[in-house]
């Protein structure tokens, strides 16, 4: 891993942070897996518009942290507020929040028994009760947007890792959302795809979508982050400015981190 | 000698045909029978085999066989070969068992509508599926069961619907209908139904219920609420642990006992049930090795879209959860079309149960009568069952194409 650029000047007038709107709020949340503490006192809170990296050792928890901000982990302790709306066990809201945060996996799970245009589909028809004609109009604009239109009749399994990755981002922005985890969405790819995610990931980052990204991309994370967060054992230690986060460092682990990964 | 650690390529090779393979007769003779010692041998055992085997059961079957329209004396004459004659004066028995003659056209249309409906339903590129499934899955049934069953309405002075009808007229002497007349169509209770039409009945009543019935339990199985889960668990370790005699000998014997004096259950329905509660069982285990073969990343990915558990399930993990089963599913498919015969234990005739019943009639008692009427039911059987393996085989192949990596 290197601090290498992705290859673009990158425009910024657009990625604008509200300075009143909180699109996430966690306060003093603790998660379990059995007896094991994998999340610890975790407090955040994301702003609309903020672009934030989250990096850590592995078993850290940075993949668990926002797992639990659309619920595909449950936390057992302290509270998280997406838009406006607590998670708990009530499945309504659950429901109500996954409609609004988009993921992204780091192994696509894209559904092998659907085209790519079905793919992408599926969720505004059923969950959002948009018209077929209409959803498969805002389908081919994002798959414009990400560069493929012309997989749209293939299936998953036919497509490479790269471009079934960002076949996984336009379906997640089909569903209009207002925030979009990625969780390490470049590890699974050949070297040579890596590029053609992060590119996808950085024009979103300019529309101003407000994003939280667990990644090893440090590149990436100086470019487009506006704060970068650093974990282990389940707990936040460090966080700052790319800038100052990467040239800065001030906790030991951070310092370890950054000398093990940047060369 | 020296190597060269440093190589850059100057021309890039472009891609040739593949060499051909050996082809024709011999060749494939000489690579799939006689490739070695061993292989010779077991080649010339096979031929064998083949030549003690094959002449007698032709003999059996063609060459000395006594053709419909043959007669008894024929067949007694020709004791070592099959009495099809047999077979086709009582071909109706086989196909209706008692039920009356002069309604034959009843269980005709029904068996003309299920091959009307079950063909393109089952043929992917024909359109309104839909349209299709409704009726085959809704209309077809009621339809056929007014068809097959007729409604208990005569023209007699004390049903109910006497008065209404003579009071609009209908029952004038202009109509001429007696007393005792059918006023839609002669009832047939189903102790009369019998041969392939039962087997029939029961077969497809069970295959369709029986998938729906097994994915439910295999989802409840999974379920994390822990009533449905210990039901289905319950339900489904009982009944697979029990013989499917023993589930018929219930229902048509036990369930009476807890049914209020005056009700009973129809003993043809019993036996549906039976059979359709015994296989979704089976089902249900099967289903759930396909949804264990599911990664958790598709129900996640479900998830995140914002899609709730039934719509995961239905169009995300089910789909691909069947078909990995599709062989386990036409097992069970098979299984219980052959089950079917099982059903002669609570009193219905089935195809083999009629036939076993005509096996001892006199008038064709002759030395292969019982061997043909078994070997006809064994054909029978076997061309359903095999249809269905085959027809599993080719979806199998269609929907692969769509995982092609």
């Amino acid at each position: 891993m290197s601090l290498e650029t992705v290859g673009r000047d990158i425009d910024r007038s657009q990625m604008q942070v509200s300075k009143t709107d909180v699109a996430i709020e966690i306060a003093g949340m603790h998660k379990w897996y059995g007896d094991f503490h994998v999340l610890r006192d975790i407090n955040l809170t994301v702003m609309k518009g903020e672009r934030i990296v989250i990096a850590g050792p592995s078993g850290s928890g940075k993949s668990t942290l926002i797992r639990c901000i659309n619920r595909l982990e449950e936390h057992q302790q302290g509270h998280i507020i997406v838009n406006g709306t607590e998670l708990t066990s009530d499945l309504k809201r659950i429901d109500e929040v996954r409609r609004e945060v988009g993921m992204v996996f780091q192994h696509f799970n894209l559904f092998p028994h659907l085209t790519i245009l079905q793919n992408l589909t599926l969720a505004p028809i059923w969950v959002r009760g948009i018209p077929k004609a209409e959803a498969e109009r805002t389908a081919m604009h994002y798959l414009e947007r990400v560069k493929i239109p012309e997989q749209a009749n293939k299936f998953p399994g036919q497509l490479s890792g790269g471009q079934q990755q960002r076949v996984a981002i336009a379906r997640s922005l089909c569903m209009n959302p207002e925030i979009m985890l990625f969780d390490e969405p470049t590890s699974a790819l050949d070297p040579e795809m890596v590029k053609e995610v992060l590119e996808v990931m950085v024009s979103l980052a300019e529309g101003g979508m407000t994003m939280l990204c667990v990644t090893h991309e440090m590149g990436f994370a100086r470019q487009v982050a506006n704060r970068v967060i650093f974990m282990d054992q389940g707990q936040i230690i460090e966080q700052n400015e790319p800038e100052e986060f990467f040239h800065n460092p001030r906790h030991e682990r951070t310092k370890l981190f950054l000398s093990q990964i940047l060369h | 000698m020296t190597i060269d650690t440093a190589y850059v390529r100057t021309e890039m090779v472009s891609a040739q045909p593949a060499p051909r393979r050996t082809s024709g007769t011999w060749a494939w003779m000489r690579k799939n029978l006689f490739a070695t010692p061993t292989d010779t041998v077991l080649t010339a055992l096979g031929v064998i085999f083949l030549f003690w085997v094959i002449p007698p059961l032709y003999n059996f079957f063609v060459g000395h066989a006594v053709f419909p329209g043959g007669t008894v004396e024929d067949c007694r004459a020709s004791p070592d070969g099959a009495c099809w004659a047999y077979i086709g004066s009582e071909i109706e028995f086989f196909i209706y068992g008692f039920y009356p003659m002069a309604e034959y056209w009843r269980p005709n249309i029904v068996f003309a509508l299920l091959a009307a409906l079950i063909i393109p339903l089952l043929a992917p590129r024909v359109p309104f599926k839909r349209t299709n499934a409704v009726l085959f899955f809704v209309v077809f049934p009621i339809v056929s069961f007014i068809l097959l069953n007729g409604l208990d309405i005569r023209v007699t002075e004390d049903s109910p619907l006497f008065g209404l009808l003579s009071g609009m007229g209908l029952l004038s002497t202009r109509f001429g209908l007696p007393e005792g007349t059918w006023l839609f169509m002669q009832y047939v209770p189903t102790e009369q139904w019998g041969g392939l039409l039962v087997t029939l009945i029961i077969s497809v009543v069970g295959i369709s219920l029986s998938l729906p019935m097994g994915i439910l339990l295999a989802l409840g199985r999974q379920s994390k609420l822990p009533i449905i889960k210990t039901l289905c668990i319950a339900f489904i370790e009982l009944v697979r642990a029990v013989p499917l005699i023993t589930v018929l000998f219930m229902a048509s014997i036990m369930l009476p006992l807890f049914l209020p004096v005056g009700m009973s259950i129809d003993k043809f329905l019993r036996a549906i049930v039976g059979v359709t509660l015994f296989t979704s069982a089976y089902m249900a285990e099967v289903v759930r090795g396909g949804l264990q073969a599911i990664g958790r990343g598709q129900y996640e990915a479900a998830s995140s879209l914002g899609l709730n558990y039934w719509k995961s399930m239905f169009f995300i993990v089910l789909p691909q959860a069947l078909k990995h089963v599709i062989p386990g599913i036409v097992n069970n498919f098979i299984s219980l079309f052959k089950d079917t015969s099982l059903v002669y234990i609570v009193g219905m005739k089935d195809l083999l149960e009629a036939v076993k019943t005509k096996n001892d009639a006199l008038e064709w008692a002759s030395a292969s009568q019982s061997i043909t009427g078994y070997a006809f039911a064994a054909i029978v059987f076997w061309t359903f069952c095999f249809s269905m393996s085959r027809y599993s085989m080719w979806v199998e192949r269609r929907l692969d194409t769509g995982y092609k990596r």
